[in-house]
């Protein structure tokens, strides 16, 4: 037997007391659970000792259940509450009852497990007090119940709260290979991910100063519960570094808005998926790319921040394709798409301070887009104006070239279309957003549906308009504020990119900005 | 053994792939008693009758040490290089 005195704990009692350990006085310890049958058994006997006078603290594992055990019993003995079983986890309890004898120096002199009748009979005898206990009537022997300390599905939560350790996920041992197993088990979106194991999520979470478990956002479809902690794990899987952490739960929140309706843009059968466009100081500092190929492949944080965001959809929300992700086509930017905003390459507002932060805040914001990026070929323009129409001419064949007022766009300017539209300060941001609005606009009666497409308003439904409505002028944007804008790309080429949209407006998405947080 | 935590909102249970099944039962046999109290009496017999029904077949006992607590990676990875089947005897 261990010579060592017993840790210390400070209880709260059903009389609603604090019971602190040690004492200073000998005692005896017993540990129970209400639904072990032979707990039941020998809770008179620790009735008996305490109305004997023996000092005795009985704790058991469940508030429900102490109740329980109180009243069945009629107990003047108050029971400690050890709900959090941490008491009891390190007491090492494996089976309840387990019963000490402990010296004044809370070091325990007797350990006994389960119920043998000449053990406890051996124990209570050499006590000083004298209790009334009918032993006859007890069986021999009874063996004890596991301990609820140490059942599997409660000894991650207990030891990691006892040593302060922020992970509370279910772990998964995988003895085959990580790799093939998690793409068994759908984690992946088709591509390896990086196995998230305790020490790197440990890692990803030291990029924010918010508490692992704080709840980041409710993910559709399934409304998983997004914590903090799980958004790490995923960014983890993605190939995130730590400091593209605040980019992530940024996105995660912008995505999980009313407004922006991930639900919608995952399910659609037109094959939606969030473009994201990060702006601010925090684009330079880890390293994202808004230069060349900065719609393409090559950069870390580019590829991994997008690709989280994707994961987390899929792995909290359950936005699975086949499931609830159900587009017909689907498009490469389900995988990832996210960039930054080449700002100073821009005599014009950056997007995010186009839409109210500061210059020096940084900020994610999110377009639900179907499509793109469509390339703008044009080389030969040379006048703003004309290259303003020339874009515009492109963005006509949004969705259909007849499908007119239903959409918004993201438009990417790349430096050298900028340098023209820009040359001698001709055109603002928003001169180039009215000159695409109002270029070719039509009325309802352009609409109508032809021999060429069934696209557009049934000839029926058109005679029967009054002549005033026929000619109702209609844009291909509802608005200019639908045409959205951003800079990236290298110095060198004459191709602009456009995304098209989807379902514009409260019916679908409204692209969604946030701030993100400053590590 | 690596350990990897659940990415999922945790709302299904991981689900595994069975290990093939035999056809026939010839080869190494483990029998593992959890440690619960008469487990092994359980398992005696079980042995017994199995020794009985399949002469060939070469029995291994194998025990826990607590019932309370998943198995030893030890005791696992030594079941495993040592026997071809398991019979684990979950609980009373």
């Amino acid at each position: 037997m261990t010579q060592h005195s017993l840790p210390n704990f400070s209880l709260i009692n059903s009389s609603q007391e604090t019971v602190n350990f040690p004492s200073g006085q000998s005692s005896l310890i017993c540990f129970v659970k209400e639904d072990c049958e032979t707990c039941q058994t020998i809770i008179p006997i620790i009735e008996a000792l305490h109305q004997s006078g023996c000092n005795i603290l009985l704790i058991g594992q469940t508030e429900e259940g102490n109740n329980n055990l109180i009243n069945e019993h009629n107990l003047t003995l108050p029971i400690l509450n050890d709900d959090s079983l941490h008491t009891s986890f390190r007491f090492d309890i494996e089976i309840v009852p387990t019963l000490f004898k402990v010296d004044k120096n809370a070091v325990p002199t007797n350990r006994l497990e389960g119920f043998v009748k000449a053990e406890w009979q051996g124990l209570v005898s050499d006590l000083d007090t004298n209790p009334i206990v009918d032993w006859a009537k007890l069986p021999e022997w009874r063996p004890g119940c596991g301990s609820l300390s140490v059942q599997p599905e409660n000894v991650d939560r207990i030891k990691a709260e006892i040593e302060n350790n922020p992970i509370r996920a279910r772990k998964i041992e995988i003895t085959d290979d990580e790799f093939e197993f998690m793409f068994e088990q759908g984690f992946t979106d088709g591509f390896p991910v990086i196995p998230p194991t305790p020490e790197r999520v440990l890692r990803m979470l030291s990029g924010s100063r918010r508490d692992p478990q704080e709840v980041i956002a409710t993910v559709a479809p399934n409304m998983g519960i997004a914590t903090l902690e799980k958004v790490a794990i995923n960014a983890v899987m993605a190939g995130c570094k730590p400091e593209y952490l605040p980019v992530v739960v940024a996105a995660l929140e912008a995505a999980c808005t009313d407004d922006f309706n991930i639900h919608g843009v995952m399910a659609t059968t037109m094959g939606a998926s969030p473009v994201m466009v990060v702006n601010g100081p925090i684009a330079k500092k880890i390293g994202m790319n808004s230069n060349l190929s900065a719609l393409g492949q090559g950069n870390r944080a580019n590829a991994t921040i997008g690709r989280a965001l994707r994961l987390i959809i899929r792995n909290v929300g359950g936005a699975v394709p086949g499931q609830t992700e159900r587009p017909t086509l689907g498009n490469p930017m389900k995988y990832t798409m996210c960039f930054a905003e080449r700002e100073e390459r821009s005599p014009w507002l950056p997007l995010h301070v186009e839409r109210g932060f500061e210059s020096n805040d940084s900020v994610v914001t999110l377009f639900g887009m179907t499509s793109g990026p469509t390339l703008i070929v044009d080389q030969t323009s040379t006048s703003p104006t004309q290259l303003a129409r020339s874009m515009a001419m492109c963005l006509t064949h949004v969705h259909h070239p007849k499908a007119y007022g239903v959409t918004d766009t993201l438009l990417v300017i790349c430096p050298e279309h900028l340098d023209t539209l820009t040359r001698d300060k001709s055109f603002s941001k928003d001169r180039l957003k009215e000159e695409i609005f109002n270029f070719a606009p039509k009325t309802i009666k352009d609409l109508v549906q032809d021999e060429n497409s069934g696209v557009g308003i049934s000839p029926e439904k058109l005679a029967a308009m009054p002549e005033s409505v026929q000619n109702k002028v209609l844009h291909k944007f509802p608005s200019p504020e639908d045409i959205h804008i951003v800079i990236a790309g290298s110095d060198a080429g004459k191709f602009s990119g456009a995304f098209h949209g989807w379902v514009t407006g409260p019916m679908g998405t409204i692209s969604t900005s946030k701030k993100i947080e400053v590590i | 053994m690596s350990t990897i935590l659940d990415p999922t909102n945790e709302n299904k249970p991981i689900k595994r792939t069975l290990a093939p099944r035999h056809e026939s039962i010839v080869g190494r046999l483990a029998l593992l008693d959890i440690s619960k109290p008469r487990g092994s009496v359980l398992i005696d017999e079980l042995e017994c009758l199995l020794a009985k029904e399949l002469p060939n077949l070469t029995i291994n006992r194998y025990a826990k040490p607590t019932f309370a607590k998943p198995a030893p990676d030890t005791l696992k990875e030594k079941i495993l290089s040592e026997n071809d089947f398991v019979v684990e005897a979950l609980a009373d």
